[in-house]
């Protein structure tokens, strides 16, 4: 048994049967083939899996992919833009926000969902946005930093805000 | 800027020592790097495990024909299918206080009789989806009978306690001590005025790296080919224990790739039974097999750390100097030796225990026992934490019961400044030769930044206003860069603990490197790539660093024990003090002078004393299009070099916490 989805991932519509028991998480993974996002719990604990639904940072190993029929999803693979970075991927760079790198992607999508709604957000409100997401080589003060550098960044009187970052 | 270090080798960009931004980050950051997992083969297939639900069961039988029956599956082995197959091995022989090696029972890839700890697999099932492969998984019927389990250490040596191996009596692996003569140490021990006793558990830790274990292996027919991609910290490692000793495969015939691995700590360089498994059965089944922990296995099986039980006493004279140290721990070693499980809590824990004070006599006794437990082996630290742990636990201790001052007792305990040159390096009481070190100093550092002086003042005033202000020192040492293969191999080692640097300058002077370490998540393409930018005098972009690769450079030990730049980097600078030996040649012969007056720095060959030079990219071109060319010269500028390390390095510190507590009463009544 199967359902159809229709779902828009970083802007193209994707229209697919999928077992009613797919996670969200393993329809990006497996069927579209967008491997940034990452499985690190199967819990909903770690966040590595954060994506963007409509908007909203959400574990995508806890939301079954029959559920994101009709949304509209970001994922770490749509942050850039025609090759220019993300503020945050940029602050992740700058600030050596990353180790390993497996964290990265989820700590950056629950960013972006926290910069859309407080521009200018306090160390303690970081900390706070990002406390459903693991580091495990313990890179925190750094993501904190980041985070902040993107702020910085996205509220800077003259940013040039990309077509993207507006819609996100 | 440029400095010449004297030697012909140039630092011409500067470029060690600056904090630069690291070049992996992008592939991270956008969401491309590729880990195990991502990783999707043609004809793909997906194992899952049937897992012991007890620490200590027999298993009366295994029924797969449901299973079996279920959409998707392709294969169910079980016990009974590698009863043929070697177990994984340990990699560090220890011996028992009489001599008599240590106990090494076989750790299968599926066990058969006995479960040994929750989680011990018991069938892999193989399914054209992972969801398949769970849901057939599940319908493996596995018959216990559930038996009496033991999981602490010492319980488990004493009399009666429930064996985890048949052959193995009270379930001692090994007893192992080193240090002074226990006699001699228990004299000293009587003569001093004060013994400071610790009875503690360093308790066991689970390691959690956040991307689960991940292995996919695939099988080549036509070529009698194996690769195995591997979430691993040494992928050389796991090529020569899998295929020489547990599968029996040659070893060239094994490819074993380490992609991008999601951190390690230590839990990721050891040779897991799932790696051997997974390659056993894709021969079997003709297609790749995938398997990623869920979770609950990374908790049940990745090798966990720590897990001792310790007595320790530390005996000091009136004035405050340690006379004595003796310390017996219990260790947990889990149901089966993993790979380095046997050197971590014995040449990784007693050797550290001088750490940074004179103590003229010590002695660690150590018992090492199967528990039903998860295995354990190296963590973050790996013995060595355990080692500074119980010193400084001690002397804290100490401190306060002979109303000392904790900094004033460290100054009067460190061993003096010596810089391993002008003075000898210390012989320690416990087989190492710490090579130079000044441990007042950082303490001192540590002080000034508190401003000690002022938070014992501080801590006064804070009490009479309701808080409680408290300070904890730790002062430590670590023995990193391991190894010296001679060294290592005399106290039990069966491997070499050297590393393999291979530069490869080509035609156009960018250059490749290609290293036996691994990088998950320090850094190495960019750490290695600053450092031969730096040699060379040329630019980060033109340096590529390939690690992870079996098939890319001769041989590796991986990554751990804080050996990356000591050991791998060392390496690859050998192979660069070749390419420039070599350069000087060709540039000699380009120049019309002669190689002993040819220096190199800046990215340029220059004949002394002249402006007359050329650059570094000419000679790379010359090498390859040899037509003005030295007679007897090889054309190519590429070399390979093994480096062994003269000792470890003993990288040292100092950490200070700080607590403040507020004072608050809550009163408790039962009525």
């Amino acid at each position: 048994m199967s359902t159809k989805i229709t779902v828009t991932v970083n802007g193209a519509k994707h229209i697919d049967k999928v077992e009613p028991r797919l996670l969200l998480v393993y329809y990006l993974r497996d069927v579209l083939k967008l491997t940034g996002t990452h499985v690190g719990c199967d819990t909903s604990s770690c966040g590595a899996c954060t994506i963007l639904v409509d908007g909203k940072a959400t574990k995508s190993c806890t939301m079954l992919a029959v559920q994101a029929d009709k949304c509209k999803i970001t994922t770490i693979e749509g942050m850039a833009t025609n090759g220019e970075l993300h503020p945050l991927q940029e602050g992740f760079n700058q600030c050596h926000g990353l180790q390993c790198g497996f964290c990265t992607p989820g700590m950056i999508m629950t960013a972006a969902d926290l910069l859309k709604n407080n521009k200018k957000p306090s160390e303690e409100q970081i900390r706070a946005a990002l406390e459903g997401n693991f580091c495990r080589c313990t890179g925190y003060h750094n993501i904190v930093k980041a985070v902040q550098y993107a702020a910085d960044k996205m509220s800077a009187p003259r940013a040039r805000k990309t077509k993207k970052e507006a819609a996100l | 800027m440029s400095t010449n270090k004297g030697n012909g080798m140039a630092t011409a960009s500067g470029l060690i020592g600056k904090s630069v931004k690291r070049v992996e980050d992008k592939r991270f950051t956008t969401g491309h790097g590729q880990f195990t997992e991502d990783i999707v083969l043609p004809g793909q297939t997906y194992a899952a495990f049937v897992r012991s639900q007890y620490a200590h069961a027999k298993i009366l039988s295994v029924d797969v024909s449901a299973a079996k029956a279920m959409p998707g599956v392709v294969a169910i082995y079980t016990g009974a299918d590698v009863a043929g197959v070697n177990g994984v091995p340990c990699g560090w022989q220890v011996n028992f206080k009489n001599g008599n090696a240590m106990r090494e029972p076989k750790h299968p890839l599926l066990v058969a009789d006995k479960a040994r700890h929750a989680g011990d697999a018991i069938a892999i099932v193989i399914a054209e989806s992972k969801e398949e492969a769970v849901d057939a998984a599940q319908a493996v019927n596995v018959e216990y009978e559930e038996l009496p389990c033991v999981v602490d250490a010492f319980k488990a040596t004493q009399s009666g306690a429930p064996l985890v191996h048949d052959d193995v009596p009270n379930n001692m692996c090994f007893d192992w001590a080193l240090g002074n003569p226990i006699e001699e140490v228990n004299e000293a021990m009587s003569k001093a005025s004060h013994v400071t006793t610790l009875e503690f558990v360093n308790q066991r830790l689970v390691p959690n790296a956040i991307e689960p274990r991940s292995y996919n292996s695939s099988y080549d027919a036509i070529n009698d080919k194996y690769t195995l991609y591997t979430s691993t910290q040494a992928p050389h490692l796991i090529r020569l224990l899998m295929s020489a000793f547990v599968l029996g495969l040659p070893e060239h015939k094994v490819h074993v790739i380490g992609p991008d691995v999601g951190g390690g700590f230590g839990s990721k360089c050891f040779h897991y039974t799932e790696e051997a498994l997974l390659t056993w059965c894709t021969k079997k089944i003709g297609r790749p097999v995938k398997w990623t922990a869920e979770r609950t296995e990374s908790f049940l099986l990745d090798a966990h750390g720590r897990d001792h039980i310790t007595k320790a006493e530390m005996g000091f004279d009136n004035d405050g100097k340690i006379v004595a140290l003796r310390a017996k721990t219990y260790v947990n070693l889990g149901a089966y030796l993993s790979t380095f499980a046997s050197c971590v809590p014995t040449y990784l824990h007693g050797t550290l225990l001088q750490g940074l004070y004179t103590t003229p006599k010590i002695n660690i006794d150590v018992t090492a026992a199967f528990t039903h437990t998860t295995p354990v082996d190296a963590y973050r630290g790996a013995g060595r934490p355990e080692a500074s742990y119980l010193l400084e636990r001690l002397v804290d201790l100490t401190a306060h019961e002979m109303n000392m001052d904790p900094a004033e007792l460290r100054f009067k305990n460190f061993i003096p400044p010596f810089d391993g040159v002008n003075q000898p390096g210390y012989q320690t009481q416990v087989a190492l030769q710490y090579d130079s070190g000044n441990y007042e100093a950082v303490l001192k550092k540590g002080l000034e930044i508190l401003d000690y002086e002022d938070f014992r003042k501080a801590q006064k005033e804070a009490a009479n206003n309701g808080k409680l202000l408290g300070v904890g020192f730790s002062t430590y040492i670590e023995a990193c860069g391991i190894a010296p293969s001679a060294v290592a191999g005399a106290l039990g080692a069966r491997a070499g603990l050297f590393e393999v640097g291979h530069v490869r300058v080509q035609p156009t002077g960018k250059v490749s490197v290609y290293t036996g370490s691994h990088s998950h998540g320090q850094g190495h393409e960019t750490t290695f790539a600053q450092v031969v930018a730096d040699k060379l005098g040329i630019s980060m972009d033109d340096v590529e660093i390939v690690h992870g690769d079996s098939e890319s450079v001769a041989f590796g030990m991986g990554t751990y024990g804080s050996r990356s730049i000591a050991v791998g980097g060392t390496a690859i600078v050998k192979s660069i003090e070749k390419i420039i030996e070599k350069g000087k040649k060709i540039a000699a012969h380009l120049l019309e002078a002669s190689a002993d007056d040819v220096d190199f720095a800046n990215g340029k060959f220059t004949v002394k004393g002249t402006d007359k030079s050329v650059p570094f990219g000419n000679v790379a071109l010359t090498a390859y299009v040899p037509h003005h060319y030295p007679k007897d010269l090889e054309p190519g500028l590429d070399f390979s070099s093994f480096y062994d390390p003269a000792n470890f390095t003993f990288p040292f510190g100092c950490h200070i916490a700080v607590v403040e507590l507020w004072m608050m009463s809550v009163m408790l009544s039962t009525r």
